[in-house]
């Protein structure tokens, strides 16, 4: 009896998995993108470009990462997979470069090409980067905000985490530009909601109860930003001048709402694109620029539609 | 009536026979069946890969296997893990200790911590549930504060990294390079199941979690074992901890949480009851790598990621209700 069940239940797990199964075709180039993850719009985006380039240079891509930014590990145990396929070439954006270097070193005495992207993998074994700047990029932001305020008052912002390199990169580049070149802005508070949606929100909410003439609200990425717009929505806050980061549907309504001034833009479709056709290169031996400069747009209610600015938007 | 907690302990432990056989084949016909869909899904470095990836997970299921036997339920092994890794840097790369200093550190912290969960749920009468997870969120803000939200590097403590990616089973059989993480996930799961099944903790362990109140009338000091219970696994979890940032070369401080859902998954696939009484670490093994194996296998397959979680779900759902239909007709 015992046995018939364990087979009954072992044929569901095999009919389940050769549902769910894909063959893996050998002779096709294979190029693997472990990302910093998955579901988020913005790697969906990235994952959009990387498919446009699979189709364009008829190589197979598949694209993975763990399911939020702190899972170093479960990114690494995806690499060490990625590795077993024996693939031609990778892409990697590191959670922690260090805790990947020895699978790295690994894929480099195998001879695959690692082509970074995103925030990249601090170290020369990676033959480019393709990624955006983000230091610069918030930079734009805190340039903005104080253009829009009318150079000073109080400014807040809600960042979706302290220990990863955008979380510090984005943070880093606001507050210093603020501190350099705007003196008269003093940024009241800095907090940190995971990027996540709901998080934010009471962040932010809270950080508007307890600063009632604030004039500025940066959120560093999508989720912080949405959370932001969120909570002037709810409270019901005047003059609070709202800057975001990276796009989707809800951002995109919100500037055209006029419940947020602007954001940056990152061109992750381009991110994508250029990384695959990189690794492509790089399997041919081509030669490759140490970083590739996918780029960072402002955009508002004014530009956009424009056809330049709207094809680095993701909904 | 020890006697009676005694038979009821041998009963329960021959019932769960059955389910091991069933986890074992489980985890039999998918080995077999991702070999024959990749041909990159047997060859050593890859079977390395699954057995590090388990290491942690295993690690972390053998001590929640304990508190779950008794009834209750931990959910802050994920962050107590990390807390201990944050400590190890804490000692081994601020303070420039030895090694060994911070292996007993990250234990003893771990132990602790355990012992404060343990003390809460037994004489403080807090729900598992709730202590557990208030101790989640106070270990997950406390490593963040201890660590100044950065990780800690162990680049000083040339030895630490050989913990869990050495390999002793190497250095002495050149064609079997099994990491020493690995290595400890055996130990920890082989002394475990020896306390679980031959010290009077083990017994008191079951007596918990199929009766505690037929215990404690039985003259057992049901809170003195429950605590001691707790601080086993919490230490347990200080090894996790030490493997994982050694696997990392750092305390990684923002990572842990939701890691408690993977091992209590571990466990129940293994078919030890989240009602209490009834478990084994054998099981909980088997159950760690049914997961490691099922998602390296579908990531070699390339199976798209939005696949992998769904089937990763119906595989945990189908390994319960197997057990469950078993055990109706027994």
């Amino acid at each position: 009896m015992i046995t018939r069940r364990s087979i009954l239940a072992a044929l569901s797990a095999v009919a389940i998995l050769s549902a769910g199964g894909v063959a893996h075709a050998q002779d096709k180039v294979y190029i693997p993108l472990i990302s910093k993850g998955f579901q988020h719009q913005f790697w969906q985006a990235v994952k959009a470009g990387a498919d446009k380039a699979a189709t364009e240079f008829k190589v197979e891509v598949t694209f993975e990462g763990p399911d939020n930014e702190t899972q170093v590990d479960k990114q690494i145990d995806m690499l060490s997979a990625a590795l077993a396929k024996s693939p031609q070439a990778i892409g990697f954006a590191a959670l922690d470069t260090q805790a990947a270097t020895p699978l790295l070193k690994q894929a480099q005495d195998a001879k695959i090409p690692v082509i970074a992207f995103d925030s990249g993998v601090d170290s020369d074994i990676p033959l480019t980067t393709a990624t955006t700047d983000n230091v610069a990029a918030a930079a734009l932001a805190a340039d903005k905000m104080a253009e829009l305020i009318g150079g000073k008052g109080k400014v807040a912002l809600v960042v979706h985490d302290q220990t990863s390199r955008t979380g510090i990169d984005r943070r880093d580049g606001f507050v210093n530009r603020m501190k350099e070149k705007h003196p008269d802005i003093e940024i009241v508070d800095i907090q940190y909601g995971g990027g996540d949606q709901l998080q934010s929100t009471e962040i932010a909410k809270a950080i508007l109860a307890a600063n009632s003439d604030l004039k500025g609200f940066f959120g560093a990425n999508e989720g912080s930003a949405i959370g932001v717009v969120n909570a002037v929505r709810e409270t019901g806050a005047k003059g609070v001048t709202v800057i975001g980061y990276d796009s989707g549907a809800a951002q995109k309504q919100a500037i055209k709402d006029g419940v947020m001034a602007g954001a940056i833009t990152q061109n992750p479709v381009g991110i994508g694109y250029e990384t695959v056709k990189a690794a492509v290169m790089a399997i041919k031996g081509e030669e490759l620029p140490k970083t590739i400069d996918t780029g960072f747009f402002w955009y508002d209610k004014t530009n956009m539609d424009s056809p330049e600015i709207s094809a680095v938007l993701y909904d | 009536m020890t006697m009676i907690v005694q038979s009821e302990v041998k009963k329960r432990t021959s019932s769960g026979v059955h389910q091991k056989l069933l986890a074992f084949a489980s985890l039999i016909i998918m080995l077999v069946f991702f070999s024959l869909a990749s041909s990159n899904f047997l060859q050593t470095s890859n079977i390395i890969g699954i057995l590090q990836a388990t290491s942690v997970n295993g690690v972390l299921a053998v001590g929640v296997t304990l508190v779950i036997i008794t009834g209750g339920i931990d959910l802050s092994v994920g962050t107590l893990m990390t807390f201990t890794a944050v400590i190890a840097g804490v000692v081994l790369t601020y303070l420039g200790m030895p090694l060994l200093f911070g292996i007993v550190a990250a234990i003893g912290a771990g132990a602790f911590c355990g012992f404060i969960s343990g003390t809460l749920v037994a004489r403080m009468k807090v729900p598992p549930f709730i202590a557990t997870l208030g101790m989640m969120l106070i270990l997950k803000g406390t490593s963040l504060v201890i660590s100044g939200t950065k990780p800690i590097y162990f680049n000083n403590t040339p030895g630490f990294s050989q913990i869990s990616t050495g390999s002793l089973i190497g250095q002495v059989f050149p064609f079997l390079p099994i990491p020493n993480g690995v290595l400890i996930l055996f130990v920890v799961a082989t002394v475990v199941a020896f306390i679980l099944n031959r010290t009077a903790l083990g017994r008191y362990t079951f007596a918990l979690g199929s009766n505690e109140e037929a215990a404690r009338l039985s003259g057992v000091d049901t809170d003195f074992w429950k605590i001691c219970v707790y601080s086993l696994s919490g230490g347990i979890c200080g090894v996790a901890g030490l493997i994982i940032a050694s696997r990392l070369n750092s305390a990684q401080p923002a990572l842990g949480l939701g890691y408690e859902l993977d091992a209590i998954a571990a466990v129940v696939i293994g078919g030890t009851s989240l009602a209490g009484g009834r478990g084994s670490i054998l099981g909980t093994i088997i159950g760690a790598f049914i997961m490691s194996v099922l998602l390296n296998g579908l990531r070699i397959m390339s199976v798209a990621q939005e696949w992998q979680t769904i089937v990763t779900g119906l595989i945990i759902i189908l390994a319960v209700y197997a057990d469950m239909v078993r055990r109706q007709r027994t």
